[in-house]
């Protein structure tokens, strides 16, 4: 490639109007080495761009990671439903059971009013029993 | 889309990604985080991806915005990018080239042109894209996309010129 053309060239990529095989053109020249000494400010620019592009991405991407800890959260929150939902019954359960056990004691408590009174009573009847014996004793003694 | 086919799409271009996000991000951990989080990105929205014409382009757009709105953060955070701050792993760059200081000179005289323009360089003058993929990629009008390029390359040569006249700084 003549130099007039290239320098042609570096006018338009300067004005940003050069297309890309202009470009590589361009590029092909000034990275050959053997570039014009009033040009030399290219070969660096050009030689950079094209080491530029060789560096890489060298680490491996992860995609699944974070994705599993999505899911993890999805069973988390069906664990914790069930957790929610056995405390639920379970709680029930036992509600049920203590009021069981305090409908009973009540009834017990009447009841033992209950029996106490009849026993009081009973406790009645038994000493008047008593004293009338004493009456018989006594009247037997007077008939004999 | 399972995920052989999402990489099928995704691979050819994560190079591209990754290299416009150490444009703009500057550190190389930094540059591999953006591109793992938008290849990520890329994948939970996989339904979506079916539907565009163009994923790549789609990707390079995502990539810009992304590292912008990394920026803006760092920015305000009051942590700023400056490139002497990190530790380049890369030593093949270096490496490869005997012009190894005028090519340093270039990769620093891009890091101090604005952010737009360092966007349309990186994809211009490295990834080869033709206007029209860069001018959807940036959302920017064909005729602003040329002046911006125009001014980045104008800029990088006058610099060097500059260095080229009075010597190495």
């Amino acid at each position: 490639m003549e130099l007039a053309n290239i320098e042609k060239l570096v006018e338009k990529y300067l004005n940003a109007e050069t297309s890309l095989q202009e470009e590589t053109t361009l590029k092909n020249y000034f990275t050959a080495g053997n570039v014009a000494p009033h040009l030399q400010e290219y070969e660096s620019m050009f030689n950079y761009f094209a080491i530029a592009k060789d560096e890489t991405f060298t680490k491996t991407l992860k995609l699944e990671t974070k994705n599993s800890k999505k899911s993890n959260f999805k069973w988390l929150s069906v664990a914790a439903s069930v957790v929610l939902l056995l405390g639920v019954f379970v709680g029930k359960q036992q509600y049920d059971k203590n009021q069981q056990r305090k409908e009973a004691q009540i009834i017990y408590a009447q009841v033992s009013k209950g029996l106490e009174l009849l026993s009081k009573n009973l406790k009645k009847g038994e000493q008047a029993v008593a004293t009338l014996y004493t009456y018989e004793n006594t009247v037997n003694k007077i008939l004999k | 889309m399972n995920q052989s086919d999402f990489l099928k799409v995704v691979l050819p271009f994560k190079d591209k990604v990754f290299r416009l996000a150490k444009r703009l991000l500057v550190s190389t951990e930094e540059a591999e985080d953006a591109t793992q989080e938008l290849i990520f990105k890329l994948w939970r929205s996989k339904e979506k991806i079916a539907d565009y014409k163009n994923v790549e382009a789609f990707a390079m757009t995502m990539t810009k915005n992304y590292c912008y709105d990394r920026l803006k953060s760092k920015q305000a955070s009051n942590l700023t990018l400056i490139h002497s701050n990190y530790q380049e792993k890369e030593t093949s760059l270096d490496k490869k080239l005997e012009y190894r200081d005028s090519v340093n000179q270039v990769h620093q005289l891009i890091e101090k042109l604005p952010e737009q323009q360092k966007v349309i360089i990186q994809l211009r003058d490295i990834e080869q894209y033709d206007f029209e993929e860069i001018c959807k990629m940036v959302e920017m009008k064909p005729t602003a996309v040329r002046v911006a390029l125009s001014r980045a390359r104008k800029t990088i040569r006058e610099e060097l010129t500059k260095k080229h006249n009075y010597g190495v700084s």
